[in-house]
């Protein structure tokens, strides 16, 4: 038992590190790694035009998606070599989090069912950051219960074959700063939810596209509304048959908990180094008996994450896949930093109130955790759905009774009352 | 990197699972939780006879010297079976204590029993409630005699060695009492889980031998624990999984309201709770086990991480596989409420949950000050 890399793997670590060392915009370091809860954090340049500078200068020196083909604009690395680049790119890799749906989850699904003509042309332009892909699924009436989508794609009765779009959907990041999307919706009413679907990807400028940003809870915008008014899309631009648009979007589904479960943050380390300084009445709030029992359960949390990630990167460089332990990332993660972040209040006392960097203690991180922590625990898979997801595919419990699994979509209740 | 068990590391865990299945079912548990006997004397000389207890022990000592590894191994499968062997207190503490201090004539003397299962040791700490600590220690040697009461005492009622922490001029020193020697009287204490039992041993004027420096005895104490708490981490661990694993099966199987009560959701979100709980601990009890096997300077961290999950964990599938099997989960016929018992007595052998979170904190924060630590 050893976390010692093979001769190999030193080498790949040795060659990558060399080549961060010479071309990563280091004045940018420092401001880097202050980014915390989806905030880049980056002030004193444009942060869209240094994520696409730093994509495009390891595209160029081959270094952009590794884990895709040669031929599509990726490096054609094994998965443990993906896992070394990013330890090694450490804070600069938060400049990719513009790309970060485009590669993990957009170009996974171009390359299994789009047109061998689009994919030569779309993805190196996706791998080297010009272009900027978004994926269009959530909808006001399909969350957790994704299937259950209204947007509309029926076919022009003008013989072009084109495909025209009517509906909305929501929860998109990114939408704003996007070239093109994937897009899936509702071909097919009259068969259950599933079976009606179909998949497409689509430039984000067609006409009849409006792009609006959502005000979240936190006072932020970072997704969006996207409204589709007659928007027409070509039928070569269909990924997979019509009524597959359920399978197809499995590809991208499981592309983006892989995505998002790797090393999620809990919060513990700010908050351990808040209690070593935080002075109550009686010292540091380290000294503290109740406070050392409570940082106590969040350090196991942290730490078994940790250790969890070391066993899953283990297994890749055995040439093995991780097992199902992996899918435990985002359920703990989120909940502990919301759990800790009003801890953490509490030990401000009235204070903790306070979100004004100026006056509030630790510059506010704790409140700006409270206030984004909810939303850890919905997005790309509520907590419940998490649940649901171990405990049929890792402990082999059967399926919820579905009452709208053969019923026409139609035909399906929409409200409770 | 391989933050993982060897192959051949593998191999023992099932051979060690196929044995137990053999020599440990449920019904040699119950046979000592029901019984006048204080521990499976058959299933622990097997252990013996098959290189199991002596698997940390060096050759020259009479072990097989495989290392802690391997031990761990031994004991999560230890742990999946209930196993009601004095393996904490004889191989996990005492055998420790007598490698890490011991002189080559004590540890001639003692570890080849140790390690055949022919004898049996324990370490003597507490003295009543509340935590055992270095000034909790109030039994004292004078003129080479013991004097002093320790409870409880982990197999206490049936080890042939004690090894007692009590003070002299310099301090707290360990010292071994041979337990069928003269003034040492015992007494087997009922408790929770009868299948690990405790005693009361009080001494009065029983002859000692230090074990380890004069005034000594805490640090020694504090490296033995911390090497304990990993192997027990590991038993603690195994018992979640099979704890996980019984509430499974129940949950597939049990009927109501005309479904699988598995496919309820309270039910699966229960279950996979319990599944969050003894991952995580998995992957803590691993840490532990390289910092153990390595001699890292994390082990104190590492073992108190490892001791606080799995405790956690323990106790949450244990109490949560009784909730599954409802109210035959409680009753005396189903092996529910063994793996309560023993969740719960663990969480208490080598120390509370507060206090191993407590140290580790402590623990953290020393690593944190210290100059550019591993």
């Amino acid at each position: 038992m050893n976390f010692d890399d093979t001769p190999e793997e030193a080498a790949f670590r040795s060659e990558v590190r060399a080549w961060i060392a010479a071309n990563a915009p280091t004045h940018l370091e420092a401001e880097l790694k202050q980014s915390s809860f989806g905030n880049m954090g980056l002030k004193s340049e444009d942060p869209i035009a240094a994520a696409k500078a730093w994509q495009k200068k390891k595209f160029d020196a081959g270094w952009a998606c590794l884990h895709w083909p040669k031929e599509y604009g990726g490096r054609g690395a094994t998965p443990i070599e993906r896992v070394i680049w990013g330890q090694e790119e450490g804070a600069y890799g938060t400049l990719g989090g513009l790309f970060t749906i485009g590669h993990g989850m957009c170009g996974p699904t171009l390359m299994a069912w789009a047109l061998e003509e689009h994919k030569r042309k779309l993805l190196p332009a996706m791998a080297s950051g010009a272009e900027v892909w978004c994926q269009l699924f959530s909808e006001p009436a399909g969350g957790s219960d994704l299937a259950g989508l209204r947007t509309k794609a029926e076919q022009a009765t003008d013989g072009s074959g084109d495909w025209i779009i009517q509906g909305q959907k929501i929860w998109t990041s990114g939408a704003q700063n996007s070239d093109y999307g994937i897009l899936i919706t509702r071909t097919d009413p009259n068969v259950p939810k599933h079976k009606g679907l179909t998949m497409f990807w689509l430039s984000m400028k067609s006409p009849g596209i409006e792009i609006r940003p959502i005000k979240q809870a936190n006072g932020q915008s970072g997704f969006n509304e996207v409204f589709f008014n007659e928007v027409r899309i070509p039928d070569n631009q269909r990924l997979g048959a019509v009524g597959q648009g359920w399978t197809v979007s499995l590809t991208t589904l499981m592309n983006e908990r892989l995505s998002i479960g790797s090393g999620m943050p809990t919060g513990f380390p700010e908050l351990f180094d808040y209690c070593l300084n935080f002075q109550t009445e009686d010292g540091p709030a380290a000294d503290d008996r109740m406070v050392r029992s409570r940082l106590a359960q969040y350090a196991v949390k942290a730490s078994g994450l940790k250790y969890t990630g070391m066993r899953a990167i283990s297994a890749l460089s055995k040439g093995e896949t991780p097992g199902p332990e992996n899918s435990i990332g985002k359920l703990v993660a989120g909940a502990t930093m919301q759990e800790l972040a009003m801890f953490a209040l509490d030990l401000q006392g009235q204070a903790g109130v306070i979100l004004d960097p100026a006056h509030a203690e630790a510059a506010a991180r704790f409140q700006a955790m409270l206030l984004r922590s909810p939303a850890t625990r919905v997005e790309g898979g509520t907590d419940e759905i998490l649940r649901n997801i171990i405990a049929e595919r890792v402990l082999g419990l059967p399926g919820d009774i579905r009452v709208d699994k053969d019923v026409a979509f139609k035909d399906i209740p929409t409200s409770g009352r | 990197m391989n933050f993982d068990f060897s192959d051949e590391q593998k191999q023992l865990r099932d051979q060690v699972r196929r044995f137990l299945t053999d020599q440990c079912p449920s019904s040699a548990v119950r046979a000592i939780l029901e019984g006048p006997e204080p521990y499976d004397r058959k299933l622990y000389k097997g252990l013996g006879e098959m290189g199991f207890l002596g698997a940390a022990i060096p050759e020259e000592f009479g072990g097989v010297g495989l290392g802690h590894l391997e031990l761990c191994v031994i004991a999560e499968e230890l742990g999946r079976v209930n196993a009601p062997v004095p393996v904490l207190s004889s191989i996990y503490q005492a055998a420790e204590a007598l490698l890490i201090a011991g002189t080559e004539a004590q540890k001639a003397a003692w570890l080849p029993r140790l390690a055949s299962g022919e004898a049996v040791a324990t370490l003597a700490l507490g003295e009543g409630p509340g935590k055992v600590s270095e000034t909790s220690v109030k039994a004292q040697v004078s003129g080479g005699k013991l004097t002093g009461v320790k409870l409880p005492v982990a197999d206490g009622d049936s080890a042939d060695l004690a090894i007692v922490a009590a003070r002299e001029p310099q301090g707290v020193s360990l010292w071994l009492v041979d337990l069928a020697g003269p003034g040492v009287s015992r007494e087997t204490l009922e408790t929770i889980d009868p299948t690990r039992s405790q005693a009361k041993l009080s001494f009065d004027g029983a002859p000692v031998e230090r074990l380890g420096e004069a005034g000594q005895g805490w640090r020694i104490v504090t490296d033995v624990l911390d090497r304990a708490a990993i192997l027990l981490a590991f038993e603690q661990v195994g018992g979640a999984d099979r704890a996980l694993e019984m509430a499974r099966d129940y949950a597939l199987e049990r009927m109501a309201f005309g479904r699988q009560i598995g496919s309820f959701q309270a039910v699966k979100h229960m279950l996979a709770d319990m599944y969050v709980s003894a991952t995580l601990a998995r992957s803590n009890a691993y840490y532990g086990a390289w910092a153990l096997s390595t001699g890292s300077a994390e082990l104190p961290v590492a073992a108190a991480t490892a001791r606080v999950s799995a405790t956690q964990a323990f106790q949450h599938c244990a109490k949560n596989n009784i909730q599954t099997h409802g109210g035959m989960g409680f009753t005396w016929a189903f092996d529910c409420h063994l793996f309560y018992r023993r969740a719960n007595a663990l969480a208490l052998a080598l120390g509370s949950q507060s206090t191993w979170e407590d140290l580790l904190i402590e623990r953290l924060r020393q690593r944190n000050d210290a100059p550019a630590a591993a």
